[in-house]
């Protein structure tokens, strides 16, 4: 009989099988932080982004447009709440991760420090920011922990009808008016940059990128990810009748994929440190809210408190 | 003499053909559509801002029920009226003037309080319009009416477990809801109003006698307002004049952002 495996063989062992960590499974420490990290990360993006969009709801020029736009914020809300609870399963709290969130120790998306400033906008962000959290997710559906990857089967299937929804706006401004036209390649142009970033810094520099990926977290690498996506949005954006902006985008015969230009890593570096345009916004945004909600919960506990 | 052909014969009839009295009709159903705008264009300002993520949730569920509601009346408003109107010219090109709805659906969100317990007097009355509105003559608002109850049975069991909760909760959600509720009585009066133009539709059977309303809406009201430890002020004025189209300075404000973008770039396909 061989000799009895230890914890970390064991798990070892069931990575390497690919198979699935549960909640109550033996799991290093490290595996466990990282997962918090990354999933209450994924939770705070889901929920800060509900805000640029969610803007344009009181706004939105026709009543179906208003009600697919709710609709798709409240998904984005419902996602944010799965998401939490996957990672509520691995020891830590919501409001935890909320005050984490608000002091700023924990990320969201960068992506969410660009301001929505046109109806444009609200058709680009969910043509590309959703296009590139898909092809992100889906890689994430294979991820190795139990209750994250199962998430992502779920939000993945709301955000195609997402993606749908971005590009059906871009495609309707596409085929209207000059102004309407202007304004999709208004969005185009500055919504491009900001969604390639979106995958993070190249393989080499990622800080988090190695260890996930050997704990299979991470299924895919950023670059890898992120040409995936410039090769499925390019045929898209030509479709639309729009230019990509971008000088050095073309296509390459040899590799079988678009090449593309560098992207401005020190405005990457700038937004992700706090220093993009709307960064105080979105979190005093959410501590406003929060805040003002304060009593709300109080008095909801108190009331379950009386009638327990 | 020459006699006109109907426009569609028997087996080609529209599901819903357009009665004798129309345009009174048109007139009901875009008032019915506008109290359903107005409220969930209220309620969708609450995206990103409610108190936590489930009631986030709930609200939007609500906005979606009231917003879907509005687009089938409008829909059949334009259908009655005959003029090529769609439910975005009904929305989006009318000024506040030609609004029609009941003034407490205008009235800015307030604090969660305030939305919750305007709620809970919309939805009180709501169920019992929509009850009677059921059993319509009119087909096409009757099968409306049914669907839509279904969503506001579900609106009401929220709203008024949100009247306990603030109620019987802390001593804060407590005075948040009677300064809610204080502020809101003189506009419930209005959902009670009869105009001749109803009275018209009542004798058809199209339209509910709202002011029969009355009584078992406030016989609900006083049963929750109990049971929550809140009270109905001993007096209040009542306030009313969106149906003529006479509104407070909150529903300008209101159509100023819902259609910024259509009157800046008017006449286009969004």
């Amino acid at each position: 009989m061989s000799p009895a495996l230890s914890h970390e063989e064991i798990f070892a062992g069931r990575i390497a099988a690919d198979e699935r960590i549960e909640p109550k499974d033996w799991m290093p420490e490290g595996y466990r932080r990282n997962l918090i990290r990354q999933i209450s990360q994924h939770a705070h993006s889901e929920v800060i982004g509900m805000q640029p969009e969610g803007a344009w709801i009181t706004r939105a020029p026709s009543l179906k447009r208003k009600t697919v736009l709710l609709a798709k914020v409240q998904d984005e809300g419902g996602h944010g709440l799965y998401l939490y609870s996957a990672a509520e399963t691995l020891g830590t709290s919501r409001e935890e991760m909320i005050q984490a969130l608000q002091s700023g120790r924990a990320k969201y998306a960068s992506i969410f420090n660009y301001p929505c400033m046109s109806w444009g906008d609200v058709g680009a962000i969910g043509w590309l920011v959703d296009g590139a959290a898909i092809v992100n997710q889906i890689s994430l559906q294979q991820t190795s922990y139990g209750p994250y990857a199962r998430a992502m089967v779920r939000i993945c299937k709301e955000e195609s009808f997402h993606q749908r929804q971005g590009y059906d706006i871009m495609l309707n401004l596409c085929r209207g008016s000059g102004e309407q036209i202007a304004m999709a390649q208004d969005a185009l142009d500055r919504w491009w940059w900001p969604s390639l970033m979106m995958f993070g810094p190249h393989d080499a520099e990622s800080a988090h990128s190695s260890r996930s990926m050997a704990w299979k977290i991470k299924r895919q690498s950023n670059d890898e990810l992120r040409q995936k996506f410039v090769d499925q949005t390019v045929p898209q954006a030509e479709f639309l009748g729009l230019r990509i902006p971008d000088p050095k985008l073309q296509w390459n015969e040899e590799r079988g994929h678009y090449d593309f230009g560098e992207i401005d890593w020190e405005e990457f570096a700038r937004v992700v440190a706090g220093d993009g345009p709307c960064n105080a916004e979105r979190i005093d945004h959410h501590v406003r809210a929060h805040e003002d909600g304060a009593w709300v919960r109080k008095a909801m506990l108190a009331y379950e408190e009386r009638h327990r | 003499m020459s006699r006109r052909l109907p426009t569609a014969g028997p087996q080609g009839a529209r599901p819903h053909a357009i009665p004798r009295n129309g345009s009174d009709l048109c007139v009901l159903t875009t008032r019915l559509a506008d109290d359903a705008l107005i409220l969930g264009q209220r309620l969708s300002e609450w995206c990103s801002n409610a108190p936590f993520l489930e009631e986030e949730l709930a609200l939007a569920n609500t906005a979606l029920d009231c917003l879907g509601r509005a687009r089938f009346l409008y829909a059949r408003a334009g259908m009655l009226e005959g003029k090529g109107r769609d439910e975005d010219d009904f929305a989006f090109a009318r000024g506040p003037e030609a609004f029609a709805n009941l003034l407490i659906c205008e009235l800015p969100r307030g604090d969660f309080a305030f939305t919750l317990v305007r709620q809970f007097l919309f939805d009180s009355f709501d169920v019992l319009y929509l009850r009677a509105l059921a059993d319509s003559t009119d087909d096409a608002l009757a099968g409306i009416a049914a669907k839509a109850l279904k969503e506001a049975d579900y609106h009401l069991r929220r709203s008024q477990s949100w009247m306990l909760r603030f109620g019987q909760g802390t001593e804060e959600s407590h005075r948040r809801a009677q300064l809610a509720i204080s502020a809101l009585a003189p506009y419930t009066g209005e959902m009670f109003e009869m105009d001749v133009l109803e009275a018209r539709l009542l004798t058809d059977g199209i339209a509910p006698d709202r002011a029969a309303l009355k009584t078992p809406w406030q016989i609900r009201l006083s049963e929750t307002l109990s049971e929550a430890h809140l009270s109905w002020p001993e007096s209040c004025g009542n306030i009313s004049g969106g149906r003529a189209g006479r509104h407070t300075r909150h529903l300008e404000a209101l159509l100023d952002e819902m259609q910024a973008v259509t009157r800046e770039m008017p006449g286009l396909s969004w």
